[in-house]
């Protein structure tokens, strides 16, 4: 059982990069041999161990060999729930924010002139 | 709940408005102005929007995404200084489950004719969303947003 979540700016850092992302992605579908995961990327088998293994001290992946096949997979808890919502509540923030200002912008004419306040 | 867990994080947004602290204030103080912008869905339903702008007072909003959990945000505002400073508190519910509590200050200052806002929350995030909505998917959603947010 993992009871820790990694802090999001090792989320961050382990996402930070394209080829990691598209691993993330493919096992986003489901768990997937190392050399599944290599196949569609343009480089050598080392480095796609290499960027695994930053993805797997971030915590958003494990990995488990059998016989000869390592299998990775994506760690539902890594990105938990918490992490979800910062990021969305974050996104929520910013979204209404920027519709304030286009609010703002729509209607120039409120509230009334300050002279006018009691 | 299982291994219930807290996360804590704060987070900052800064914006600068071309118009004065006394709109930009406004529109966080009058209820059918702060409706206009709240949303941060457009295709989710709201079910009720009410806001009590007073400190002591409570706003309430309840929207529901299309075939989604009820999502509730229920504030109580603690300090109001006029075109200056708002500082509330404020819980989210999915469903049945309370996902985050919030202490939310927003402080708005003048900058030649605009007005520079920033706002920043500090939040207790919690767990009970894991044993009621569909994990996977969210994840995967979130590792989405994620990426989009990297790619910007």
């Amino acid at each position: 059982m993992v009871n820790y979540s990694p802090a999001l700016d090792q989320v961050f850092h382990a996402l930070a990069d394209p080829a990691r992302r598209a691993i993330v992605e493919r096992l986003s579908r489901g768990p997937a041999s190392v050399s599944q995961l290599a196949e569609p990327l343009p480089m050598s088998l080392p480095a796609v161990f290499r960027h695994l293994q930053v993805l797997e001290e971030s915590g958003l992946i494990r990995s488990e060999k059998a016989g000869r096949v390592r299998t990775c997979r994506i760690e539902a808890a890594a990105l938990g729930a918490a992490e979800r919502w910062i990021n969305e509540r974050r996104a929520c923030w910013e979204r209404r924010l920027d519709r304030l200002g286009e609010y703002l912008a729509q209607h120039p004419e409120d509230p009334e002139p300050k002279g006018k306040r009691p | 709940m299982k291994n219930p867990s807290t996360t804590h994080a704060t987070f900052v947004i800064e914006r600068v408005y071309e118009a004065t602290p006394a709109r930009v204030f406004a529109a966080w103080s009058k209820a059918e102005a702060k409706a206009r912008w709240f949303a941060c869905h457009d295709d989710w339903k709201s079910l009720e929007y009410a806001l009590d702008f007073r400190i002591g007072g409570r706003e309430t909003n309840r929207v529901q995404p299309p075939g989604g959990l009820v999502h509730a945000y229920d504030a109580r505002y603690y300090d109001i200084v006029p075109e200056r400073r708002i500082v509330f508190a404020y819980d989210m519910h999915v469903g049945d489950a309370r996902i985050s509590v919030s202490l939310a200050t927003a402080v708005f200052e003048p900058q030649g004719g605009a007005t520079r806002l920033t706002f920043t929350e500090q939040g207790a995030f919690l767990d009970g969303l894991s044993n009621a909505a569909d994990r996977e998917e969210g994840t995967r959603v979130g590792l989405e947003n994620l990426a989009a947010e990297l790619g910007r």
